[in-house]
């Protein structure tokens, strides 16, 4: 059988769902790696996957972590661990494009073979319920107003949030004042004691803070599901989509026939009901980048960070 | 409100059972050295995403409420803090212990760690959402006179020499700023070390700045850690009990401070201890006493971390923001069990909550018996063990605990380099505490100092949002008062009770 036959007859096993038999992955364990420690949105979302992939395939997955270096510990090791498919690590962007342009992390970004990437949680502008600012065009015309004085808290320097942030004021033409704080959860805090005029967060904060806070626009194609009365720029005339995606990679010389197999579980664990409600109600928003779409996604991703990374220039060489 | 149906749905015999495992095993996780109420935490985590909601969070508090207090039992017997929260613990805890007190510090300890864990339990249980509202006042420029209050505590712990403590203070400052910059992403003093990249991690430069000295003492002098001979093992408890008595004005204001400071994220147990001890000193008749052996220091530190566990869950479940670094972890934990914390979880998810509430102050009572039993068993066993073992079994705790934070080999290194360094300062009379209180505060008081200047800078003033606030300006009145109140008291003359033994 030709490369491309076990490819093709792999996908197909994938889409049809008669997984149990022929090839045989996985007949064990998969050990799903998170390099990130328990708790956290990344292993959230690995604990909701779980039960589905053990309904699909009759297989377990055994989650572990290896938290350090804001994800790079794991990563610079993944292509060092055994490639058979039975050892998968979740991976994140825009960490795995930002991580080895700052400083020497241990690995590149086109080391990570990613074959799957599940869902995101979309960047969205966010006040207080009180705020003065009601839509999308005020706070530009507050920005405009008086360039500099709008202030937006953050997860970070150079985090996700961030990136938002240096975008939209370049789409827009305005100047904010972007304060980072140590993580989202003080982050929130500075946005809900109104220490700031707003912040850039994600649709995950908006249903963790409820009706404390208004989403002003959120960074995704089409509004989502959980909140309806969130437009999104898009509509607003802003063409901002993105946020932090999460998903799944393997070693690098791991079968092609393995990977396009996984591929297609995690596929069908993504159309999976139960999967999506849950993931929708806690604020992520689904994506389906695939084995066929992957070459693509990334190089439009790597440009578009790159260039963003090298105007706020953090690309240290 | 926490009516009696939930505190019958806490009382299950599971409930229980997990509630009486948690304290278990996280006063044993606490007690030793390098392994901190944040890793007990994180350990539990996955065997709790099984678990019906209510007994998930009734294991995780009860675990976490156990490492804080566990952490005064190598504080107090071995003079290192088992968890960050038990730093202060070891000003007066071992004093008291080389001076056959030892077992009178531990059920002080333990009596006060109940006392604080029910006082921040209460406030949870019947002051939730206004107390939230509190944490939201703090924006970074509180947090930076925070910090500052907190380096000024250096002055005042009057351990050694005051010009030592403020240079220990200032090497702790630069220490803190190794590594990528929090706010601003700068590189700094990281030189061709990689490893240095992610800055110096506290719990490591704990471990290695209390633990190796102390390790290295042991071995390089011939005289046994406690001497075993004037050591009674008992719990004292009569005589425990009216120490409490007389300081009860002590313990409440301690374990108010505790709640206070564990509402505010970004401050925790070890803050909440360094302020409420040295309220505690600067208002006691005895505080010459202090640092050598005084049961109200034992009493204030102990009495304030364990209250954070409540304070620290408030903004936690009120508002969706961790006020503790465990607490951040419990959040993701309640994520997984489908519960949406924030305005709205106490009144659509009462049941959980209240079961939950009361289930935290079960675990803190059965931390009673259970401290106190764990209390004489370590008391014992320290006090009986001989060098040769001890030595090499707390060393190995030291590089097991430093290299599990992150599973980062580097860490262990930072320790170990951390650790000789400690000893070298030791014998010119530089303490450990200054240094570490540079290194917790400085990166707060840094964070705090870069935000407020944004802040103020974007709104046009950075000096008015500095001194313009009034909480600020509370906390610079405190400032002023614990830096001025020892030269008023001398100015004054105010007599000083004399220590009694």
């Amino acid at each position: 059988m030709t490369h491309f036959n076990r490819l093709a007859a792999a996908a197909l096993l994938a889409a049809t769902g008669t997984l149990a038999g022929a090839a045989g992955y996985p007949d064990k364990t998969v050990n799903y790696i998170i390099p990130f420690g328990p708790g956290g949105e990344s292993d959230i979302s690995a604990r909701l996957q779980e039960p589905v992939f053990k309904q699909l395939t009759g297989q377990s997955v055994a989650i572990q972590y290896k938290p350090g270096a804001g994800g790079a510990a794991g990563w610079s090791q993944l292509n060092g661990m055994t490639a058979d498919g039975y050892t998968v690590m979740g991976t994140n962007l825009p960490h795995i494009v930002l991580q080895p342009l700052q400083k020497d992390v241990g690995y590149q970004t086109d080391d990570i073979t990613t074959v799957y990437w599940f869902h995101y949680t979309p960047d969205a502008l966010l006040v207080t319920a009180d705020s003065p600012i009601k839509t999308l065009k005020d706070f530009i015309d507050a920005a405009k107003k008086a360039p500099g004085a709008t202030t937006l808290s953050g997860s970070g320097t150079n985090s996700a949030n961030h990136l938002a942030q240096q975008q939209f004021d370049k789409m827009a033409g305005i100047k904010t004042t972007y304060v980072p704080f140590g993580g989202t959860g003080k982050s929130n805090a500075a946005l809900l004691g109104k220490q700031v005029s707003g912040s850039w967060g994600y649709s995950t904060v908006q249903i963790q803070l409820g009706d404390q806070v208004r989403c002003i626009a959120v960074a995704m194609e089409q509004r989502h599901p959980k909140l309806p009365n969130c437009p999104t720029f898009k509509e607003l005339g802003y063409d901002l989509v993105g946020g932090a995606y999460r998903g799944v990679a393997v070693p690098k010389s791991t079968p092609a026939d393995v990977q396009a197999q996984l591929a297609g579980i995690l596929a069908k664990i993504n159309a999976d009901p139960g999967f999506i409600q849950k993931m929708e109600d806690g604020g992520f928003a689904m994506l389906n980048v695939g084995p066929d779409k992957m070459a693509g996604f990334m190089a439009d991703i790597k440009a578009r960070y790159e260039g963003l990374a090298k105007e706020m220039g953090i690309v240290k060489k | 409100m926490g009516s009696l149906d939930h505190l019958l749905a806490a009382l299950t015999p599971l409930n229980l059972l997990l509630a009486l495992a948690g304290v278990v095993a996280g006063t044993v996780i606490g007690a030793l050295p390098g392994l901190t109420a944040t890793m007990a935490v994180a350990v539990l985590v996955p065997f709790t995403f099984s678990m019906a909601p209510a007994a998930a969070l009734i294991a995780l508090g009860a675990i976490y409420t156990g490492a804080i207090y566990g952490g005064a039992y190598a504080a107090i017997l071995l003079n290192t803090p088992g968890t960050p929260s038990a730093i202060a613990t070891t000003f007066d805890g071992y004093p008291m212990a080389r001076a056959g007190r030892g077992d009178l510090a531990l059920t002080l300890a333990c009596l006060a760690s109940v006392f604080g864990g029910l006082v921040g339990a209460g406030f949870l249980l019947l002051l939730a959402p206004p107390m939230a509202a509190v944490a939201l006042k703090f924006g970074p420029v509180e947090y930076f006179w925070l910090a500052v209050f907190g380096l000024t505590l250096i002055a005042s712990l009057g351990e050694g020499s005051t010009v030592r403590g403020l240079i220990g203070g200032c090497l702790g400052l630069l220490l803190s700023m190794i590594g990528v910059a929090e706010v601003g992403g700068d590189v700094r003093y990281v030189g061709d070390f990689k490893a240095l990249l992610g800055g110096i991690d506290i719990v490591s430069a704990l471990i290695g700045l209390y633990c190796v000295p102390v390790l290295i003492e042991l071995v390089a002098t011939p005289v046994r850690h406690l001497e075993a001979a004037n050591q009674v093992a008992g719990f004292r408890l009569r005589e425990a009990a009216a120490i409490l008595a007389r300081a009860k004005f002590n313990l409440a204001r301690s374990a108010v401070i505790g709640t206070v400071i564990g509402i505010l994220p970004g401050a925790g147990g070890s803050i909440a201890s360094l302020v409420s001890y040295s309220e505690a000193k600067r208002t006691s008749p005895r505080r010459d006493n202090f640092g050598r052996g005084e049961p109200d220091g034992v009493l204030a530190t102990e009495a304030a971390n364990n209250a954070t566990v409540g304070g620290g869950f408030i903004p936690t479940l009120v508002l969706g923001i961790p006020g503790t670094p465990p607490d951040a972890i419990i959040l993701g934990a309640l994520l997984v069990q489908g519960i949406r914390t924030g305005p709205t979880l106490f009144t659509q998810q009462g049941p959980i909550v209240y079961t939950f509430v009361w289930g935290l102050i079960l675990a803190t009572l059965i931390m009673l018996p259970v401290g106190l039993l764990i209390g004489r068993f370590a008391f014992r066993s320290i006090v009986a063990i001989p060098k040769a073992a001890l030595v090499p079994s707390v060393a190995l705790l030291t590089v097991l605990g430093s290299f599990a934070v992150h599973n980062n080999t580097a860490e262990v290194q930072q320790m170990v380099v951390l650790g000789v360094a400690a000893w070298v300062l030791g014998q010119l009379g530089f303490s450990a505490s200054p240094i570490v209180l540079g290194l917790i505060l400085g990166s707060i008081a840094e964070a705090g100092f870069v935000q407020g200047h944004l802040i103020g800078g974007a709104k046009g003033s950075v000096w008015a949002e500095f001194l313009g606030r009034p909480i600020s300006q509370g906390i610079m009145a405190f400032i002023l008062l614990g830096l001025l109140w020892p030269w008023w008291i001398k100015r004054r003359g105010v007599p000083q009770e004399v220590p009694h033994d």
